[in-house]
């Protein structure tokens, strides 16, 4: 097992949601879920984050600063998609300014459902998507190792 | 140097990172049960900075692992100077020499958020070594010479007669563990305003780096502490450094951050009023 599961760094980026996923997830660092139980650790950079955690439908703007911040983020990484707006647009899929899905910018490894997605609900995502983190610390590994040789 | 010292001074070079790591975990369960949570494994800082290693490092110029290793490497020396019984003086010369590399490798990367975490490291700097300087004086007024050695084999009571220099080294503590509410060089938590300042742009290795330097610092720092009690023996001297050094884990979690000029004005303030005042009784009276 690689130590990326035990210490995900997790970066959290709100692309035009409505901020009610967001207050969810949020209440996943309070006392009553505190998931620093699990090393998870909330932090506002790129480049020390290891799971990307976005929220809402995507538009013009935020698909800029979406694709940005998953450019800067070093690998391995992995991607959670929170909320029903963030996996198809949710409420606002036939809005005229909206991409609708994280996945229509960047690749997507986990979905999160719900409106808005419950704690629990975001803490498993999370953990499932540490399973995809292990596959993939292990990946680059092995092509460090062959760059390596 | 007795053989004792090189095998403590050697012990510091190897097991140093890894109590200081055990004192980076325990801050943090000590931090989340103020804050009324669970808080991460003890192991956790070493399972950060292990994972770490597993990540790509970004490189913005090769100028900034030079650095960072040449803040590594003065990080261990004054370590070493120190556990060896040396000289405090080039102990505390080695110590500035790392956090000035430090400085130098945040710049060096073209982040604004790095360029301002250095410029208040810098600021956080003049505000802190004029009271580190004044601890070695101030055992040099009271033991006759700035040998480590020479200090722990002291009077039991010089840390009566040094206690404003304690009361201004524990204020300067503060700042040194970029504790609130002086920790606006690298904002504690990655989310803030300054997001990480120093280390913003360091990641992967780099950044493990700067971590592992923590580690050795939190030991210097620990020991400085242990200085002021070594003459009471081991068996005093020990836990009551270890609560001094986690009272600063009350100060953090009770206090907002300060802006640098409050926080240059009270720390010279602190170190005129305790430091300086200590000294010259000291060199009135002994
Ligand atoms: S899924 Fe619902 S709660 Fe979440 S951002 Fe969209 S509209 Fe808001």
């Amino acid at each position: 097992m690689s130590f990326i599961t035990k210490s995900p760094w997790i970066l959290h980026y709100a692309a035009t949601s409505c901020n009610g996923c967001d207050i969810e997830l949020l209440a996943c660092l309070t006392p009553h879920y505190d998931v620093e139980r699990f090393g998870i650790v909330n932090t506002g950079n790129p480049k020390h984050a290891d799971i990307f955690l976005v929220t809402g439908s995507v538009n013009e703007e935020s698909r800029k600063v979406v694709e940005n911040l998953y450019a800067q983020m070093p690998d391995p990484k992995a991607v959670v998609a929170i909320g029903a707006c963030a996996l198809s647009g949710g409420i606002f899929r036939d809005a005229y300014n909206v991409y609708g899905g994280i996945d229509k910018v960047i690749p997507v490894d986990v979905y999160v459902p719900g409106c808005a997605a419950r704690p629990e609900a975001i803490i498993d995502g999370v953990v499932q998507a540490l399973a995809i983190l292990d596959e993939r610390a292990k990946e680059r590994k092995r092509q460090r190792k062959m760059v390596a040789a | 140097m007795t053989a004792h010292a090189w095998t403590l001074a050697f012990a510091f070079l190897i097991l140093g990172p890894l109590l200081g790591a055990l004192l980076a975990g325990l801050d943090r369960i000590l931090t989340a049960r103020m804050q009324s949570r669970r808080g991460p494994p003890l192991l956790q800082p070493i399972y950060d900075v292990l994972k770490l290693f597993e990540k790509d490092t970004l490189v913005v110029t090769s100028l900034q692992t030079l650095y960072l290793w040449g803040f590594l490497l003065f990080m261990a020396i004054s370590g070493f100077i120190l556990f060896l019984g040396g000289d405090l003086l080039l102990s505390l010369f080695a110590l500035a020499v790392s956090g000035i590399l430090l400085c130098l490798a945040a710049y060096a990367t073209n982040s604004p958020y790095s360029n301002i975490g250095s410029s208040r490291e810098l600021m956080l700097m003049m505000a802190y070594e004029p009271m580190l300087l004044i601890v070695p004086l101030g055992f040099f007024l009271v033991t006759g010479s700035f040998r480590v050695s020479d200090i722990i084999a002291g009077e039991p009571w010089q840390v009566l007669e040094l206690g404003g220099i304690l009361i201004g080294f524990l204020f300067i503590l503060t700042i040194k563990l970029r504790k609130s509410p002086f920790d606006l060089s690298s904002s504690h938590h990655g989310h803030q305003e300054l997001v990480k300042g120093l280390t913003t742009d360091f990641s992967g290795s780099d950044l493990a780096l700067v971590e592992i330097g923590h580690w050795y610092e939190n030991v210097i720092l620990l020991g400085w502490l242990y200085l002021f009690f070594a003459p009471l023996g081991v068996a005093w001297a020990l836990p009551i450094s270890l609560i001094l050094f986690f009272g600063e884990v009350l100060v953090d979690n009770t206090h907002a951050r300060l802006k640098w000029a409050p926080t240059l004005r009270l720390s010279w303030w602190v170190t005129g009023l305790f430091g300086v005042t200590n000294l010259v009784l000291l060199s009135l009276f002994a």
